[in-house]
């Protein structure tokens, strides 16, 4: 008698969601241990409770918060006109063939560039403040977002806008009840693009050039050597991507309860 | 309200720029109330004329015209597909809703109404599920209530059955056959079985392959209201294997050819 045994053992998941608790805990302690002892001298890797310190110190002056607010402006406003004009774009390319034969020789040339080499362009422009800054961000949102919006719109299924012109819909009435909503999905997938895009585009403009915003003030601690502040502004821009993924979840599974997600 | 298809071709151009005849002269009616059920080989054009009657594909030749529909009145079909073709980000109720709006019917009116039909359809107390939560038969009944619910002169359906399983079908085709009973609908139903059609239709019209002709127009000889037991009956079995010797050879053909 041979039993059947599962074959199929080897390649099955466990939960590892302790094992990955053990593994950050165990590094911030392994790092935190190197610190005190020495080993790693404190202006290069300065140890996590140091940096936790600074952290409290930089909240209770309230010296952060001007940094934040700064770089939170920025990335908001770039982010929203980039984001909306990368939507509206997006769709007027997949829905009507003219705008597709201007618009996309014209977005596949400037695709290629990388954005922040338009910032000195932008400052001549529209000067050194924030609207060259917000203009970077807003620019390096609106490709992401176009490029998916429209294959959104063009991967639409077919027999969706059949069904809809069947029930008597009409060009408005397509684009905005079958068109949006199918595309939908890939525009969510677009705004995921667009927000590690405009991290690292405010974090690059506020480093060429700002008095205030968290990459300033990494730059500036860089520059002093205050390692701890600028591990402070790494932690606190790691927070902002963290925040920003967590919210862009949350209205996805808001906005889109049939994709159970 | 009468349909009339007229000398109806249709030719189309391939993905290699080929002309393709897909409907030659086609000829036929839908009378007020009645069942006509198209059946016919893969690539007889079924479901290219059932386009071409929703207006949602042009002829190349011919007419296709509703008598005795007043311009602005009810819409003239609704159509009924094969792969359901629900809005996924739209409940049950607001799938239903669709044709209504367009309507500019209002909002309590409108899902009054969506609920009525889902009573008729067998769905109620699904109102406020997604498209995927529900079976493909419920995700059918739903699609038929939407067409329904604009109350169009004539329902299109495109093989609506095709892609349940064999269980789920049987029992929607009775389930067909009592919603008739019920709304008296003229219906242009397209199918691949031909049971389907001898249980549901009045006349059944044959199609032949590439193009698409009309081969015959058979008159279905079992009164109504029909049943499960209807497929056991002489006269279902006889007309049933009088279709089946019509389209066997080209059936033959294309499958040969796919």
């Amino acid at each position: 008698m041979i039993p059947v045994a599962n074959r199929m053992a080897f390649l099955e998941r466990r939960d590892r969601r302790l094992l990955s608790a053990a593994a950050a805990g165990g590094l911030i302690v392994a790092w935190e241990a190197l610190g005190r002892s020495g080993i790693i001298r404190p202006v290069f890797l300065p140890p996590p409770l140091a940096v936790l310190e600074e952290g409290v110190r930089m909240v209770a002056s309230g010296e952060i918060f001007g940094h934040l607010a700064a770089s939170l402006f920025r990335i908001v406003a770039g982010f929203t006109l980039g984001s909306l004009a990368g939507i509206c774009a997006g769709v007027a390319l997949g829905f009507f063939q003219t705008a597709e034969a201007v618009g996309t020789p014209i977005i596949n040339a400037l695709f290629p560039i990388p954005k922040i080499a338009l910032l000195p362009l932008l400052i001549l422009w529209l000067g050194i403040e924030e609207q060259s800054k917000v203009a970077v961000i807003a620019l390096g949102v609106f490709f992401p977002m176009v490029i998916n919006t429209y294959t959104g719109v063009r991967h639409v299924d077919p027999v969706l806008v059949r069904a809809a012109v069947s029930l008597g819909a009409g060009r408005r009435s397509v684009i905005r009840k079958v068109i949006l909503p199918g595309a939908l999905p890939m525009i969510f997938a677009g705004f995921k693009l667009g927000a590690g895009t405009s991290l690292l585009l405010l974090v690059a403009a506020e480093i060429i050039n700002a008095r205030r915003g968290l990459g300033a003030m990494i730059n500036s601690a860089g520059d002093l050597m205050q390692t701890t502040k600028l591990m402070v502004g790494l932690v606190v821009l790691s927070l902002l991507g963290l925040a920003s993924a967590w919210a862009l979840a949350a209205l996805e599974r808001r906005l889109l309860p049939w994709k159970d997600l | 309200m009468r349909l009339v298809v007229e000398d109806v071709s249709k030719t189309y151009r391939d993905r290699n720029g080929r002309p393709v005849e897909a409907l030659a002269g086609i000829s036929l009616a839908v009378e007020p109330q009645e069942v006509v059920a198209i059946v016919g080989p893969s690539g007889c054009g079924k479901s290219t004329l059932l386009n071409i009657v929703a207006g949602l594909m042009p002829v190349s030749a011919g007419r296709v015209f509703f008598e005795g529909a007043a311009e602005g009145g009810r819409p003239l079909s609704a159509m009924v597909f094969q792969e359901f073709a629900l809005f996924p980000w739209r409940t049950v109720l607001d799938n239903v809703c669709f044709g209504l709006e367009e309507q500019g019917m209002a909002a309590q009116r409108r899902r009054q109404a969506a609920r009525e039909f889902l009573d008729l359809v067998g769905l109620p107390g699904f109102e406020e599920k997604f498209p995927h939560q529900l079976s493909g038969g419920m995700r059918q009944r739903v699609g038929i209530a939407r067409a329904l619910a604009v109350d169009p002169h004539l329902l299109l359906m495109d093989e609506p059955l095709s892609a349940l399983d064999a269980q789920a079908r049987a029992l929607m085709q009775v389930e067909l056959l009592r919603i008739w009973e019920r709304t008296r609908k003229s219906i242009l139903y397209v199918t691949h079985s031909i049971p389907e059609a001898v249980l549901l239709a009045d006349r059944v019209a044959v199609f032949s392959r590439r193009p698409g002709r009309l081969r015959a127009l058979l008159p279905v000889p079992i009164p109504r209201p029909r049943d499960e037991a209807t497929q056991a009956s002489r006269p279902f079995l006889d007309l049933t294997d009088e279709i089946w010797q019509l389209i066997k050879a080209e059936a033959a053909e294309a499958l040969a050819e796919a």
